[in-house]
């Protein structure tokens, strides 16, 4: 466009804006930055987790120092201390070292976590792709799904006896489903026009599952896992029940049929911290193969 | 934008298109998204679909790229007819479907895997390609990084790298501003006379149908079909100036525009 073309404007016009004095530069450095208005729930929890963790353990101490709850009931800081101690060096029943315990429940939940997801992740993938697949996994997955592990424990001990096969067998089969389901959700919600456009570059079957679905739906890939890790870690207990020597699930039942609270939160305390800490690691995992779901 | 020299570019042939007494109709719905329709697409044209929301372009696209299967009737790519989708037939989409999971090179790029291409070789097409639309200096962007120009510029890209006979655009340009908008449309014009590929371009935009078209194709709806057919001159007369406001601008330009938005806004007969 020629704008040299138009009849120049009259001088009054361009000139008003011009001859108002201009008020002092402002020092934009100084200012506070400009914010967006916030969603609900935006903004840092660092200090407040942190607070809240203090804030615990101090409340946790004040009533046990005061003596306001019994031992029995709830223990004192130092005396869940002592007994993770006593633990580590093994002077506590059984006479295994704190190490092996958590040695033997590590290879249980981790051992079934990986075997689940090697093999739902292909199962998950294969329902939402092949209606044979999905038409006979399906009822099956959810038939057993939201069964409670304890309710079918004495089946697999007869079935399966009471070696190590029963407890992984029974962590693997928390760990399956949820992570089964995530896939396949997952595999659902691949956009058509991606698959379209992968066709239309002439992809065969295997290659779209290899180089769109899989990478689509791996951010419900992810969840589903955290979210197994999750119930591996709940079912280690019933799982330990099964003529269990060592493992920190045993510790704690054994703990408590001696009634020594200490021990019992002792080992509580351990695996929430386990899995706290794995759940961080995979969060951060998310980050760096999902960054286009996690970034912004 | 860097704009390649001619000599570069080694056009492949574009493909030949006969449709024959295409009707579609949809499960669930009496009246028919596309009835009877007949066109014939010479090699090398640039077909502008145009016309109302529900008069059936995106379903008479997707019947050429091989995603809907029709009621009845055929479509012909140059004598043989059209199955599914292949690499002959590129997509651009108006969501621009790329995947967030691979950079810009890697995803045009993709097509060329698909077929077994060595790295190296499709790594050079598609930077290659990408010179071409003016992205060489976004060869390794995370694509959600780009704006939703130069994302649909990588769609284009895309769909070039596997050299196909025909280019499919569904509204590619429908969500984007509008200084950006006539930027791929001239880019567009000058794809389509170096690359000499048979390019069927949808729109409900009057202006970009006659800027781009050799051939506009208005459709009426209900049912869906082709009302008329205009061959505009624009196109050329930019390819021949070089200068897309002076041919938007001219008179020829306005009569043609007030012409067809006529024609577009009249009700669809039932």
């Amino acid at each position: 466009m020629k704008l040299s073309t138009l009849p120049p404007l009259p001088q009054a016009a361009l000139s008003l804006e011009a001859d108002r004095p201009h008020p002092a530069p402002v020092q934009t450095a100084s200012l506070p930055a400009a914010s967006v208005y916030p969603r609900p729930g935006n903004g840092n929890t660092l200090g407040i987790t942190l607070a809240t963790i203090v804030l615990s353990i101090a409340a946790w101490w004040f009533v046990t120092g005061n003596g306001w709850i019994a031992p029995l009931f709830l223990p004192a800081p130092a005396a869940v201390w002592s007994a993770a101690v006593q633990a580590w060096n093994g002077n506590v029943q059984g006479g295994l070292p704190l190490v092996q315990h958590l040695e033997w429940s590590l290879l249980r939940v981790f051992g079934a976590f990986l075997l689940a997801a090697v093999t739902a992740v292909p199962l998950g993938l294969l329902m939402g792709t092949s209606r044979i697949v999905r038409g006979i996994a399906d009822p099956l997955l959810e038939f057993y799904r939201p069964l409670p592990p304890l309710a079918y424990l004495p089946l697999i001990v007869i079935w399966f006896g009471i070696d190590e096969t029963a407890k992984i067998l029974l962590i693997y089969l928390a760990c399956f489903a949820p992570i089964a389901v995530a896939t396949r959700a997952g595999v659902v919600d691949v956009a058509t026009e991606q698959l379209h456009a992968a066709l239309s570059m002439g992809a065969s079957r295997w290659q779209l599952l290899r180089h769109v679905i899989l990478p689509a739906a791996l951010p419900d890939i992810l969840t589903g896992l955290r979210i197994a890790i999750g119930f591996g870690w709940t079912t280690l207990v019933a799982a330990e029940m099964v003529a269990a020597t060592a493992g920190v699930g045993q510790l704690v039942l054994n703990a408590s049929n001696f009634l020594r609270t200490d021990i019992v939160i002792m080992g509580i305390m351990l695996i929430g911290v386990i899995a706290y800490l794995f759940d961080l690691a995979m969060r951060r995992l998310e980050r760096t193969l999902v960054p286009w779901k996690t970034q912004g | 934008m860097g704009t390649p020299s001619l000599s570069q570019i080694k056009p492949h042939a574009g493909g030949r298109i006969d449709i024959q007494q295409l009707s579609v109709r949809f499960a669930g719905s009496a009246a028919a998204a596309l009835a009877d329709v007949n066109l014939t697409i010479a090699p090398g044209e640039f077909v502008v679909a145009l016309g109302p929301s529900g008069c059936g372009k995106t379903s008479l696209l997707n019947c050429l790229a091989g995603f809907i299967l029709p009621s009845a009737g055929e479509i012909l790519l140059d004598g043989s007819a059209i199955a599914g989708p292949s690499p002959e037939l590129g997509v651009v989409f108006q969501k621009h479907a790329l995947m967030p999971w691979l950079n810009v090179i890697d995803n045009v790029a993709l097509g060329l895997r698909f077929r077994g291409l060595a790295r190296t070789a499709r790594l050079d097409i598609a930077a290659e390609k990408l010179r071409l639309v003016g992205l060489e200096q976004y060869l390794q962007s995370p694509v959600q990084q780009l704006s939703g120009g130069m994302q649909q510029r990588v769609g284009i890209a895309r769909a070039l790298a596997n050299d196909p006979r025909i280019l499919l655009m569904d509204e590619p340009m429908g969500a984007l501003d509008a200084l950006t908008r006539e930027s791929i449309q001239e880019l567009l014009v000058q794809l389509w006379q170096r690359t000499g590929k048979t390019i069927f371009f949808i729109t409900h935009s009057v202006e970009e149908a006659l800027f781009l078209g050799s051939k506009i194709v208005v459709m009426s709806a209900h049912p869906g079909r082709i009302a008329h057919v205009f061959e505009p001159p624009f196109s050329r007369q930019y390819l021949s100036s070089e200068d897309a406001r002076a041919v938007k601008s001219s008179a020829d330009f306005i009569r043609w525009r007030e012409h067809l938005l006529q024609l577009v806004h009249q009700p669809a007969s039932f």
